[in-house]
């Protein structure tokens, strides 16, 4: 056998591809470009990691400081509607006007503070409520036969298929007056009058819980499944029973999956809109309901941006935590 | 390091009528699907043994093993621990433990925890707990190490703290599958030592598996070897290895040369066996209970065949050939010579000249002979 043979794939592929990058890199412009990263002591491996880096800056960060930019501006009956930044005053001066009147109007005003922390709260219900329904599921998964596991990692994944509006409006057929579950009560003749369950709280945990189960339920399955069975067997025989063995070395030995899969179910419920918009009430008060309000009824571009940052700034805690604890469980 | 075990209590229980074997494996059998791992397996194993099973990967030691443990059910016989019939009953609930061959620690506890955790399950009270993870840590020599996790140790100190753990139960059965497998050679013949003293001083039954014929060598009182879910044969490691009963068995251990003859002679006191492949009459020292005639092997070690480059007297046990290749290990040769006939026969000679140039060299031709106690014969 040739020694060629022996390259992993990825090596062959490099290889494979050297003519072909040799005649890429030596065209003018990239000829150009090459040169001038050599002499700035870019190398090639900077190149390829800065790249989502500028991904990031120009899909994240610069539309991040217009919407800074907009939450320091006042409203104005203008197009935009929002009055600029910088100006030239008299034509000598530039002026900058820093309004922060936004975000001081926002901790004056209750509205904002309570739909803040009815946010978390909502937030915080449901990642439990998912916690508590996706661990089993999980845990099922992880333990059973590799046919049924693909067949129920298929399940979990199927509702990402279709839009996640239109399962939401489906949640809106199912829980309204004469929707599924009252008609059917109605008629086997449990109730006599529907239940009222739409534009309720409890509709939007419905809507939440249902749209971010997966989200936790994969990332506890990926830790469940890696864990290795023989810790179990070795509980046993040392004389720990199966329900004791659970809570003394599957549970602690899952906690990376569970913190994974709660944030990653509480961080988007904050700021989540259309649930609360489509299936809670009046009195459903959460913040990414309030922002849309800002923004489309009342017009008012620079409270609905600082409500926006504010948002952001209340989500950098769990996300870093987040950070945090994946990468420990990288090392 | 056996035969002075049993030498000097002169215990052999297996020996005694009289003695109550302490596990017994009766008619154990074993199905996965259609698949047989362990077949009709009668096994009496007594207290204080150190007893291994030793067998190629698939032959079903670790299942055997792990039924003893309670980790698979039987599909048909029984199993008593010290009177106790084990069927149906829990891994929890036995009074076994085990040590896993990948040591199966609990990542997220420390060293003491993890010794700790077998006693803590038996809601030992905390003082006696403290007292008893101490003594395991001193015997194992990790006292320094408590705190660690498992991720922080070396394999050797893992190894450690597994056996720590599945001996501070004090069970009546200790059961280790491939215990110092995960270990480089050096430290791996260190801790066989130490595994032996360790059992000894802590008087608890063990039953090793193994693959390594050596470790089954070095450790045990007695092996019984397995094949294709059969125990083929027990005996003490002198017994395995001198008088093999089959020729699995004087193949597995060790390394033997194998001749197929014909039984010429058979008296009360030696055998005559006419081979082609030898290439000379074999003669053995003792009387068989065979026809005439009748197919049968001999197996003679490497060890027991020398080599001379004259014709040493007597027709028999002497047979001839060249030197077809040699492997100088330091302390021993290993000869490789064609015979006659074209079988190939290994012979090892110790070194006992310092000149390279007296000893016997490649294709040379040699003449090799051996006593009529050496060979073994073998009718399966």
């Amino acid at each position: 056998m040739s020694r060629k043979a022996y390259l992993p794939l990825g090596e062959r592929i490099t290889k494979g591809a050297e003519p072909l990058s040799r005649v890429v890199w030596g065209l003018p412009p990239m000829r150009w470009f090459r040169i001038a990263a050599h002499r700035m002591g870019i190398q090639g491996r900077t190149g390829v990691i800065a790249l989502p880096y500028l991904w990031l800056l120009l899909f994240f960060l610069v539309p991040f400081i217009f919407v800074l930019k907009i939450s320091l501006a006042e409203a104005a009956i203008a197009m935009p509607p929002y009055s600029a930044l910088i100006e030239w005053a008299e034509d000598t001066y530039l002026t900058v006007r820093v309004n922060v009147a936004n975000f001081l109007f926002l901790i004056e005003d209750d509205l904002y503070w309570k739909a803040y922390l009815n946010s978390a709260k909502v937030a915080l219900i449901s990642t439990i409520l998912c916690l508590l329904i996706g661990y089993p599921m999980a845990y099922g998964m992880a333990r059973a036969t590799s046919a049924t596991r693909n067949v129920m990692l298929m399940l979990v994944i199927l509702p990402f298929w279709t839009s996640f509006l239109l399962r939401v409006y489906a949640w809106i057929g199912i829980l309204k007056n004469n929707g599924l579950i009252n008609n059917i009560l109605l008629s086997v003749g449990i109730i006599d009058e529907p239940i009222v369950m739409m534009q309720t709280n409890f509709a939007v945990y419905i809507g939440i819980v249902y749209s971010y189960l997966p989200f936790m339920i994969l990332p506890l399955y990926a830790n469940l499944e890696r864990m290795d069975m023989t810790l179990l067997e070795a509980a046993a025989d040392l004389g720990c029973r199966p329900t004791k063995a659970f809570f003394t070395i599957t549970l602690p030995l899952s906690i990376p999956g569970i913190i994974a899969g709660s944030l990653l179910v509480f961080i988007p419920a904050v700021g989540e809109f259309v649930i609360p918009a489509l299936l809670g009430g009046p009195d459903t008060l959460m913040i990414g309901r309030v922002l849309w309000d800002e923004f489309f009824a009342n017009r008012d571009w620079p409270v609905a941006s600082a409500v926006a940052i504010a948002v952001l700034l209340l989500l950098v805690i769990p996300i870093m935590f987040f950070q945090r604890s994946q990468m420990k469980e990288a090392s | 390091m056996a035969e002075a075990r049993s030498g000097v209590q002169t215990l052999e229980p297996w020996n005694d009528p009289d003695a109550k074997p302490y596990i017994r494996i009766q008619n154990v059998s074993k199905k996965f699907g259609d698949f047989v791992a362990v077949n009709n397996v009668s096994l009496d194993i007594y207290q204080n043994e150190l007893f291994c099973l030793l067998g190629g990967s698939g032959c079903g030691k670790s299942t055997l093993l792990r039924m003893l443990a309670g980790f698979e059910n039987l599909t048909n016989g029984n199993i008593f621990i010290d009177g106790v019939d084990m069927v149906g009953i829990p891994p929890y609930d036995r009074p076994a433990n085990m040590m896993f061959q990948s040591y199966a620690l609990f990542p997220h506890m420390t060293v003491e925890g993890n010794i700790a955790f077998g006693l803590k399950q038996d809601r030992v009270p905390k003082t006696e707990i403290n007292k008893r993870v101490k003594e395991m840590l001193d015997l194992v020599q990790l006292g320094p190490f408590a705190k660690r996790r498992p991720h922080q140790l070396s394999g050797g100190q893992r190894q450690r703290v597994a056996l720590a753990r599945a001996l501070v139960k004090q069970p009546k059965v200790l059961l280790l599958d491939e215990p110092l497998g995960a270990l480089d050679k050096k430290l791996r013949e260190e801790t066989q030592f130490e595994l032996v003293n360790i059992q000894e001083g802590s008087g608890v039954t063990f039953i090793v598996v193994t693959h390594d014929q050596e470790e089954a060598m070095t450790l045990s009182t007695r092996i019984g070897v397995m094949d294709k879910g059969e125990i083929v044969q027990v005996g003490t490691p002198t017994e395995i290895y001198e008088y093999p009963d089959s020729r699995f068995v004087a193949d597995f251990i060790g390394s033997v040369n194998m001749f197929e003859g014909r039984i010429i002679e058979d008296e009360a006191d030696h055998v005559r066996i006419a081979s082609d492949e030898a290439g000379c009459n074999l003669f053995i020292d003792h009387g068989l209970s065979t026809t005439p005639g009748a197919k049968v092997w001999v197996a003679v070690r490497p060890e027991k065949i020398s080599l001379s480059r004259e014709k040493p007297n007597g027709e028999e046990n002497c047979t001839t050939g060249r030197v077809d290749e040699i492997a100088y290990l330091g302390n021993l040769s290993v000869y490789r010579v064609e015979l006659e006939s074209g079988k190939q026969m290994r012979v090892t000679m110790p070194n006992l000249v310092r000149d390279a140039a007296e000893r016997i060299t490649w294709d040379e031709r040699v003449y090799a002979t051996w006593q009529p106690s050496s060979g073994v014969v073998l009718t399966r």
